[in-house]
């Protein structure tokens, strides 16, 4: 009965004029507004700029499928940038998998009361722009750089010419994006539960079948996730190519800037951007719709 | 109980770790030593090390209008994000709604998203509201971005809250405001000490973003980029290990008071 009276004297509460709104809805009403302002009207400008006439400023109207005629044109190579970007988020994605597994296996189970330390040291980089530390690279690789004036002072002809190569902007992209894959890694395993192990242990599981069937599909939300952030922000990388790539490979980031930019072309940057964008937004949506976050950030 | 395979793989997994980390800080500590250097160019081994980057750094006045423009727009971007993330967390974690599920995974799209691409598309849209972009679009930037990630990260906090500690004082006669400064709150503490820390951070390293819609004012890292492409100078590097010198510092002050605030609430 206190139950009943109490529910009925918070329904009152939150209607003062008659209108029912959760707290829930009503909590989340500032950043739906600016998601919606900030993101979504965004993205749909930039929707509309691709349906515009070709270098031109008349988005809203006008409509016509030139942008993309243009690109799909058999002529144009824009279709390597997509090409590349999308070849370096897979690479990034399936080379950042193997490198940050072990990592974040010892985040969870082997460094005990060093975890929390070594974390930070993982996240600190984020903090400091990826142009400052991707430069450092620079600095470490080119001619009489560290590497080379190293290897001169050694006693050796001086270091091998890896900047300004498609490998370099790889690397720069494993190095930038490592965070990323590392902490939801982290999450995903930190959800396998311990008993669970030892069990199918007990039953006399090998190891590899242990990893096989059991932590890897446990720990697979988290590992999802960090794949799909790592393969979003490599497809959309730019400041990899730009720094260590000196312009040896173009992504597809940099045609939309240079359309936006120095071309003055608007509605093609635009139809790439959109392109990207529907790449991207329909990969994330089909993986975050088989995800439930409640379990991976921790509701009890 | 170990086998030695066992003792193998441990070995090997400190090993790799600690080789990743020695590559993660590898180019800062390069960068250091760039601007340590004396002369124009930077040659290694370092013949002759001089801080005369490091004062021609810190007395130019271009460089403090940027670090003006830097700090201003990540202690704005601090202050938004928090109060905008610290509802949008409740809503996150705390009631049961009917939107819930789809607010959590809109919430995530901004931070899936490449942010170059986010950046010219806010450019155009304030180019269609007729907003001159400056420092003030790029607060706006940066929000979009850092409220989801700040949301997040309060909205940890609030899982492990128990929330018949509100209903509790709600019982007891409380009204909404004094349990929500009261109750909520103080539980909260960490978690928005964090997301704070992670906003101002987030924002005053962050590159993509500013580029696009700072308009003609610059930040730290805008400025930094537009002399790696043309011009550089040794107050390249060397303004780049100050700004992450003073992240560090901010880092490791704040994770103590983070520290000290944790272990305050498990005292009480």
């Amino acid at each position: 009965m206190a139950v009943a009276i109490e529910h009925q004297s918070q329904t009152v509460d939150t209607s003062p004029k008659g209108i029912q709104v959760s707290p829930g809805l009503r909590a989340s009403g500032p950043v739906v507004v600016l998601l919606g302002l900030g993101f979504l009207a965004p993205l749909l400008t930039v929707a509309a700029y691709a349906f515009a006439t070709p270098k031109s400023f008349d988005a809203f109207r006008s409509f016509t499928l030139a942008n993309f005629a243009v690109i799909f044109d058999p002529a144009n190579t824009v279709w390597t940038s997509f090409a590349w970007s999308i070849a370096y988020a897979v690479a990034t994605v399936v080379l950042l998998a193997i490198i940050a597994y072990p990592i974040a296996y010892g985040l969870h189970r082997l460094f005990g009361k060093w975890a929390g330390f070594v974390s930070v040291l993982f996240v600190f980089p984020l903090f400091v722009s990826e142009n400052v530390r991707l430069y450092g690279w620079v600095l470490f690789f080119i001619k009489n750089g560290v590497l080379d004036g190293a290897l001169k002072a050694l006693g050796f002809s001086g270091g091998p010419e890896l900047l300004y190569t498609p490998g370099a902007i790889l690397f720069g992209m494993l190095y930038v994006y490592l965070p990323f894959m590392l902490f939801p890694m982290t999450l995903g395993i930190a959800m396998v539960p311990k008993d669970l192990i030892d069990a199918a242990r007990d039953l006399g599981a090998g190891r590899f079948m242990i990893w096989r069937e059991v932590e890897l599909p446990l720990a697979m939300p988290g590992i999802l996730i960090g794949m799909l952030l790592t393969f979003v922000l490599g497809a959309g990388a730019i400041a990899e190519s730009k720094i260590l790539g000196g312009q040896s490979v173009i992504t597809i980031a940099q045609d939309i800037e240079v359309a936006f930019t120095y071309a003055q072309n608007w509605p093609l940057g635009s139809a790439l951007a959109l392109i990207l964008v529907v790449i991207v937004s329909g990969l994330a949506l089909t993986v975050l719709s088989k995800l439930d976050l409640d379990r991976i950030l921790g509701r009890r | 109980m170990e086998t030695r395979a066992q003792i193998r793989t441990r070995f090997a997994i400190r090993v790799w770790t600690a080789f990743v980390l020695l590559l993660v800080y590898l180019p800062i500590l390069c960068g250091a030593l760039a601007g340590l250097t004396k002369g124009r160019y930077f040659v290694f081994p370092v013949k002759v090390f001089s801080g005369e980057w490091w004062e021609k750094t810190l007395s130019s006045l271009e460089i403090q209008t940027l670090v003006h423009n830097s700090l201003l727009i990540a202690v704005i971007v601090t202050l938004v994000s928090v109060l905008f993330a610290f509802f949008g967390a409740l809503a996150f974690a705390r009631y049961e709604w009917k939107g819930r599920k789809l607010y959590q995974k809109i919430i995530l799209l901004p931070i899936f998203f490449p942010q170059p691409v986010l950046g010219l598309a806010l450019l155009l849209w304030f180019n269609a509201l007729g907003i001159n972009p400056s420092w003030m679009t790029a607060v706006i930037a940066h929000l979009v971005w850092i409220v989801p990630v700040v949301t997040l990260v309060i909205a940890i906090q609030v899982y492990g809250f128990d929330p018949t500690l509100e209903e509790a004082a709600r019982d007891l006669g409380a009204s909404r405001w004094f349990i929500l400064r009261e109750v909520t709150l103080p539980i909260l503490w960490p978690g928005i000490w964090s997301g704070a820390l992670f906003a101002f951070l987030l924002s005053w390293g962050n590159f993509p973003l500013s580029l696009y819609t700072a308009g003609v004012d610059s930040t730290i890292p805008k400025w930094l980029y537009s002399k790696m492409v043309a011009g550089y100078t040794p107050m390249v590097p060397a303004l780049g290990t100050m700004s992450t010198l003073s992240a560090a510092a901010l880092l490791l002050g704040g994770g103590l008071i983070g520290m000290l605030l944790r272990r305050r609430r498990a005292e009480a």
